[in-house]
């Protein structure tokens, strides 16, 4: 199990999905925080729910105001590169650079791609932290399955 | 995966060197575990991770997602802090904007973060004053170390001419401990004992309890306790204001080209001070009276002149810029907030913090460092009688150290007000941290400072051969001071006004100039004779400013005992006073910093005609002759006694006032004079009035 866990991991930071800044987050779980990293995960997940949700009504406004989407995408672009969403940060910074040119249609394409790649990487995560937890830590006591 | 060994690998490391030094390198000792950093971040993910991250460190982490909260945080614990982390990009406020008035008002090494890695981001961190810029993703690498600029702030307050290594232990502890220790250190001065021992008491209380407080405990056990003033035990000497008193007097007696530090060690008879002790204060005191030279001559220069010296203080003024305005804080007595928000504005960066309740011992510290800068220039030694007390304290509030000799000079310069407040004090006010408020005001000693700001000034000049101690500490006999007799009145006068002063004070670390500001409150309001006037002054719009700058002027004259303790003491206490006082001033005065300014800069103007006439006659009283040639100076700053204090503000505003608008022109910030803390504005120009 902890084999397939590892697996998945790996697959996920092949594909670019995750960069290493997961992995400095995973160094920061220990005994005392054993599900560290899940919990940013989630708590990135629900922040940048509400992101993208308030992006998306700025976009849908049509009004197109650069600036505040730029610093919409700013927070969203810090707490990705925070969990190491490599895809999604790229994502992010593409769209603040049509912000910056005021290419409109291409933060709308921009944004679009970068809310797939959200949704795959939470899903991906979800999927990786179930089995995590099923398998049990890795080298530490083993926790009740 | 990382795990707590490895933090506590780290804290062990860090322990084990926290344990001070004895031999003046105390303050790499710190710590870096238990470091206690606070966090600003609006992104609740990567407040998270940095919290995770920082534990691993062992600092002990508060985290906070809005930057008002943050500031408030600050603000109510002053002391409870050693390091700020920051992001950029904030909702609620620019974490530039945060970064400036932690740096004004608390003095903190603040590091910027941000995803956002553009050269002019970051080089607007820089610019602002941040001691470092994280991109984002924040690594555990970047932050393991950040306790180095906790340190090297520290050490950098300190490395103004300190005296004997103790100092800047003390010095760089009492940053630490500002906040911490505040108390502990007043334990320790009280006695005025000028002999190393209190001094170093005072230095260690200052040190140990802040540092006890924190982290030490983890490392040392907090041996130091707070309040014990042997915690730190360190062989060093604090230079109190009494004992920077002697070394002044020996100096002078010896002539300072002639006066080495054997001659100066016998001359001053203090049992248990080495020579080297002797030496490296000398080096410092050298290095400030070099600077007030440069800078219009200290600001006795300022002082004496009133109006004249203006243009002189002036000059040198202009030269101050940041630092200046630090130690004008400091010895100015400017509250070390608002001398750190002058600083900060000015330089944009942490100016220094008064921290009140610092201990008298920090103050001690930062006396000796400005003592020197200051005890030239400074005002009346009288008034930095109240000073003794303040300076101390204030010393250890806010004003980091290192810029005490600054801003003493500075804010002798500035503090054209009688406060000469030697600029030790003021810095050492300033460092205090409003610790002193008041206390200080009525600092025995020679108090007349705080109050008589332009008192002092003239008296300085002359005060300077004389005062060799610190006036300002409440041991220090007045005598020393300059004007004794004219300050005594101030004191009294000063109390209430101290308190303004003591606000002031605490400004003054900030650079902010608040002499002009205070002067131009006191001119205004009173020009009746100083005491009277002087409380009116400070109780009307000015207060706020008259006080304060009292207090700095006070300081700086005793030079650099003053500074030390009366000065800390007194400014803390005045600058509390101030503070309140500046709730009145602002009535009067626009509070607003520019307005101060422009207030004050007309007092001064108008102070600047009027003293010369009037104000002779009281002055001469008031100060008993402190120095005696300078008769006019002394003129000037009585005249601005005697007026009242507003006049006494106004001198004090004008010189400071030119100093500060000089000041501030170079730093291009408009003179703030307001006692508020936020100087940030230098331009006098901009004031309205």
């Amino acid at each position: 199990m902890q084999r397939q866990v590892a697996l998945i991991k790996q697959s996920l930071f092949d594909q670019g999905y995750l960069d290493e800044q997961f992995v400095e987050l995973e160094e920061l779980q220990d005994d005392a925080n054993p599900n560290f990293v899940e919990e940013v995960a989630t708590l990135y997940f629900k922040d940048s729910a509400r992101l993208i949700s308030n992006i998306e009504q700025a976009l849908e406004r049509g009004s197109f105001d650069f600036n505040r989407l730029d610093n919409y995408m700013h927070q969203f672009k810090g707490s990705s590169t925070s969990i190491g969403a490599s895809k999604v940060k790229t994502e992010c910074t593409m769209f603040r650079e049509y912000c910056r040119v005021g290419n409109a249609e291409g933060c709308l394409r921009t944004f679009k791609q970068l809310k797939k790649e959200h949704a795959t990487l939470r899903k991906k995560l979800e999927q990786y932290f179930q089995l995590a937890r099923q398998a049990g830590p890795k080298e530490t006591a083993r926790r009740p399955k | 995966m990382m795990n707590p060994s490895q933090g506590r690998g780290l804290g062990s490391g860090g322990g084990s060197s926290s344990g001070r030094k004895q031999g003046g390198e105390a303050v790499v000792e710190m710590f870096p575990s238990g470091l206690r950093v606070l966090v600003v971040d609006d992104d609740p993910t990567c407040l998270m991770i940095l919290e995770r991250m920082l534990r691993t460190c062992l600092y002990e982490v508060t985290k906070c997602n809005r930057a008002e909260m943050a500031l408030s945080l600050l603000r109510n614990n002053k002391h409870g802090f050693d390091i700020v982390i920051s992001d950029v990009h904030m909702p609620d406020m620019d974490g530039f904007k945060l970064l400036e008035h932690v740096g004004l008002e608390m003095d903190l090494p603040v590091i910027m973060m941000s995803a956002d890695d553009s050269k002019s981001v970051v080089l607007k961190g820089v610019t602002h004053g941040a001691v470092d810029y994280l991109i984002k993703p924040v690594r555990m690498e970047a932050l393991k170390n950040i306790w180095q600029h906790v340190v090297r702030k520290r050490r950098s307050e300190w490395s103004v001419p300190e005296n004997s290594g103790s100092i800047e232990e003390t010095g760089q502890q009492q940053q630490q401990q500002q906040q911490r220790g505040g108390p502990a250190v007043s334990g320790g001065e009280d006695a005025a004992d000028d002999n190393a021992s209190s001094v170093n008491n005072e230095g260690n209380n200052w040190r140990s309890s802040s540092n006890n407080s924190r982290k030490r405990k983890e490392e040392e056990g907090e041996e130091q306790g707070d309040e014990d003033a042997s915690n730190l035990k360190k062989p060093r000497v604090v230079w109190s204001v009494e004992l920077h008193q002697q070394f002044v007097a020996a100096v002078n007696q010896l002539g300072v080209e002639k006066a080495v530090p054997k001659k100066i060690l016998e001359l001053m008879n203090v049992p248990g001070l080495t020579r080297e002790n002797v030496a490296s204060h000398l080096q410092k005191y050298r290095i400030y009276l070099r600077r007030l030279g440069g800078v219009s001559q200290h600001q006795g220069n300022l002082n004496n002149s009133f109006m004249t010296g203006q243009d002189a203080s002036f000059g040198p003024l202009s030269s101050l810029n940041g630092f200046d305005l630090q130690a004008l804080a400091v010895t100015g007595q400017l509250p070390a907030q608002s001398l750190a928000q002058l600083q900060a504005a000015g330089l944009g960066r942490p100016a220094m913090v008064s921290k009140p309740g610092l201990p008298v011992s920090s103050v001690v510290d930062e006396r000796s460092i400005f003592s020197f800068d200051n005890s030239k220039p400074r005002f009346g030694d009288g008034i930095g009688h109240h000073q003794t007390q303040q300076p101390q304290m204030n010393l250890l509030h806010g004003v980091p150290t290192g810029m005490e000799p600054r801003q003493l000079a500075c804010l002798q310069q500035q503090l054209p007000v009688g406060n000469r407040m030697s600029i030790q004090q003021q810095i050492a006010a300033v460092r205090a941290g409003h610790s002193v408020q008041n206390s200080g005001m009525m600092m025995p000693q020679q108090q007349p400072f705080p109050r008589g700001p332009s008192i002092r000034q003239p008296m300085l000049p002359n005060r300077i051969t004389e005062r060799s101690g610190f006036s300002g500490r409440s041991s220090v006999p007045e005598s020393s001071r300059v004007l004794p007799t004219s300050y005594t009145n101030l004191p009294t006068q000063h109390s209430s006004t101290s308190v303004a002063f003591n606000s002031f004070q605490q400004e003054l670390p900030v650079n902010s100039f608040p002499l002009p500001s205070a002067p131009g409150l006191s001119v205004p309001a009173q020009v009746r004779k100083p005491h009277s006037s002087y409380q009116e002054e400070v109780n009307s719009s000015e207060a706020g400013f008259t006080t304060p700058s009292y207090d700095m002027f006070s300081n700086r004259h005793n030079d650099w005992d003053l500074r030390s303790i009366a000065f800390d003491a007194h400014q803390d206490a005045e600058s509390v006073a101030f503070s309140n006082s500046e709730a009145y001033s602002s009535s009067t005065m626009p509070r607003n910093n520019n307005n101060n300014t422009a207030v004050a800069a007309t007092d001064l103007g108008r102070n600047q005609q009027q003293t010369p006439p009037n104000m002779v006659p009281h002055h001469h009283q008031v100060y008993g002759n402190g120095g005696g040639g300078s008769t006019s100076v002394r003129v000037k700053s009585e005249r601005v006694a005697a007026d009242t204090a507003a006049m006494a503000f106004h001198e004090q505003y004008s010189n400071q006032e030119d100093l500060m608008s000089a000041l501030l022109k170079q730093e291009g910030v408009a003179p703030v004079v307001d006692t508020e803390f936020d100087f940030d504005a230098y331009s006098i120009d901009d004031i309205p009035v």
